[in-house]
């Protein structure tokens, strides 16, 4: 069996949740896997992210270089190449680092890549078999990867149980291998990070999101979700496609790329359900999905869901919630 | 600039609901609405406005069969100056490295500045242009969301991080871009604009003419390979409200009033 890496992300010298997921992914490859811990970084930060990981890993490469101060995906990968052996399994967070480093990392190990992996079946002589989804979590893939010169595999956030240490095992100790690694250039340098504007409204704030996606169709009937969400007393967010339209400022979109919320009640209008949305939903809230689509994925996470057109729905909906204001107001 | 753009033609998900077939082995195809991939249309939205800044020609291309077509067509009708199908039996069942090799040996045939693909396609892995970018050792950025020319051998790009926040660095040419979604406004295209272009010629290359070898692409060549489809289940699945839409509507206030709603 290939020896098993996972490259660790950390920033402030707290490690990412995938850390502990990464683990759990390893184990599922190979229940006997010790699997390493790479991390790259810098200074104090870098060894409080090594230590931070506790016993998920018996073993833990550090690599220290100014250079790596910044998660670098072209650096980062340079680096990796200098330390990881041949026919390793490397696993990575399937997030927007994985998504830079992993698919080149993967030709520069001549090694097999398969990415945003949701479930691992196990190893079947030399390959790996492992579930994937496709558009939009509507259908899953069963997929076979060849491992036999080593495999890049990112892994989705969430998919896999955090794997915190498990019984019996000790803190991993921390293998130094920066020296290894020498003097870095890249291509592509970072300048800075623009923080997001706060928009108008801020949707973490409120207890009550209509959010709409897709389904809402066009510009014009945005109007409907602002009518509902005055007439319930909440918010209007929103999912990706509503944004890349422009129907709605970035500052209203929940999702991994937008802003995480923590809600008492979500009603997802219009929306299919991707992951990449419902990473953005935190705290479990109470959620009521409407879509004509049946089959849409949101239907599988709700609590209620109701099968109608919401250009029809919402209206009704509203009309019917300020009725019911205007008689409690009396 | 000389800009190269790498499209698909893919299942449009927002016109189709995505079925299994009969067999389980692989999805329904029959009835299928076919379009070009959404993040590669912005993707050639971005190249048509880089070259009509500063200047150059947009190339589209695609790795499939002459189905392909109508999708380099409907480009061409946005704009771009030429459309290429890289077509050859010997391509089919690649992975994504199989496709990254074939287009590889496309670009080295030309002279690109800048090769931009979609970040992900419907069905795919994003994974092409990473890979495309390793192999032909260019700097690689993904998930781009906004690029500015800033001198003839260099980029400055923002890339979508967590949060909503963007990443900016500086990226050397020749290099690969994986565009992102909502990176700008794609043109609307008529069919009078893809009727102006039914008779442009698009060249078809080959695994001859790239110099491409049988076993470096391919099913055979694939280390990656689907097994089956299936439908996933996942969580317990809502509870369906079978009502009249009134009873439904009802429903829905109710249990909005009982989670804090309605005040």
């Amino acid at each position: 069996m290939a020896r098993i890496f996972a490259y660790i992300v950390h920033k402030n010298g707290v490690v990412d949740d995938s850390a502990f997921e990464l683990a759990a992914a390893a184990r599922k490859i190979d229940p006997a896997a010790a699997p390493t811990a790479i991390l790259t970084g810098s200074g104090a930060d870098l060894d409080a992210a090594c230590a931070a990981l506790g016993a998920s890993y018996p073993e833990i490469w550090k690599i220290a270089n100014d250079a790596l101060a910044y998660p670098n995906a072209e650096l980062v990968r340079k680096a990796l190449l200098k330390v990881l052996p041949s026919d390793s399994i490397v696993l990575v967070a399937h997030d927007h680092f994985g998504i830079d480093l992993a698919p080149g990392l993967s030709i520069q190990l001549n090694a097999a890549f398969v990415s945003d992996v949701v479930d691992i079946s196990g190893v079947e002589a030399a390959d790996l078999k492992v579930v994937r989804q496709e558009f939009g979590g509507q259908v899953s893939t069963q997929v076979r990867c060849n491992v036999a010169t080593g495999a890049v595999v990112t892994i989705r956030p969430g998919a896999f149980k955090a794997l915190e240490g498990a019984a019996g095992l000790v803190a991993g100790n921390v293998i130094e291998k920066s020296s290894e690694v020498g003097t870095l250039t890249a291509g592509r340098r970072y300048l800075e990070t623009v923080v997001a504007d706060a928009g108008d409204v801020d949707i973490t704030k409120h207890n009550v999101l209509v959010s709409i996606g897709r389904g809402i169709q066009e510009k014009d009937n945005v109007a409907i979700a602002l009518e509902l969400a005055e007439a319930l007393g909440a918010a209007v967010s929103c999912s990706r496609p509503v944004v890349d339209a422009k129907w709605l400022d970035k500052s209203r979109q929940v999702g991994s790329s937008g802003k995480t919320v923590k809600p008492k009640l979500y009603l997802a209008c219009g929306i299919s359900g991707a992951f990449q949305h419902l990473a953005g939903i935190k705290g479990s809230p109470f959620l009521i999905a409407i879509n004509k689509n049946p089959k849409a994925p949101i239907f599988q996470v709700a609590d209620i869901g109701i099968v109608d057109d919401i250009l029809e729905f919402l209206p009704e909906l509203t009309n019917k919630a300020r009725e019911l204001r205007s008689v409690a107001a009396k | 600039m000389e800009i190269l753009v790498c499209v698909r033609r893919v299942p449009d998900t927002s016109e189709n609901e995505i079925e299994l077939n009969r067999a389980g082995n692989d999805i329904e195809r029959d009835e299928l609405v076919y379009s070009i991939n959404e993040a590669d249309n912005y993707a050639v939205e971005e190249a048509l406005q880089i070259a009509a800044r500063v200047g150059g020609t947009v190339t589209v291309a695609t790795v499939g069969s002459e189905d392909d077509e109508e999708v380099l067509r409907r480009e061409m009708a946005m704009g771009a100056n030429r459309g290429v199908l890289i077509s050859d039996d010997a391509f089919s069942g690649s992975d994504g490295r199989g496709i990254a090799t074939i287009l590889k040996a496309f670009v080295e045939q030309g002279h690109y500045d800048l090769v931009l693909t979609g970040v992900q396609a419907e069905d795919g892995g994003a994974q092409v242009g990473g890979m495309l970018a390793a192999l032909l050792d260019y700097p690689f950025a993904s998930l781009v969301t906004s690029i500015e020319p800033l001198d003839a051998k260099k980029l400055k790009i923002g890339r979508e991080i967590a949060g909503g926040n963007k990443e900016m660095n500086e990226i050397d040419l020749p290099c690969v871009l994986s565009i992102q979604t909502g990176i700008n406004e794609p043109r609307y295209v008529g069919m009078r604009g893809i009727r102006q272009v039914a008779g442009v010629p698009i060249p078809t290359f080959g695994a001859k003419d790239l110099g491409i070898g049988a076993c470096a692409v391919g099913e055979a060549a694939a280390k990656v390979r689907r097994v089956d489809y299936f439908v996933p289940a996942l969580g317990k699945g809502a509870e369906i409200l079978r009502g009249t839409r009134e009873e439904n509507v009802d429903k829905v206030l109710e249990l909005v009033a009982a989670k804090g709603g309605l005040k």
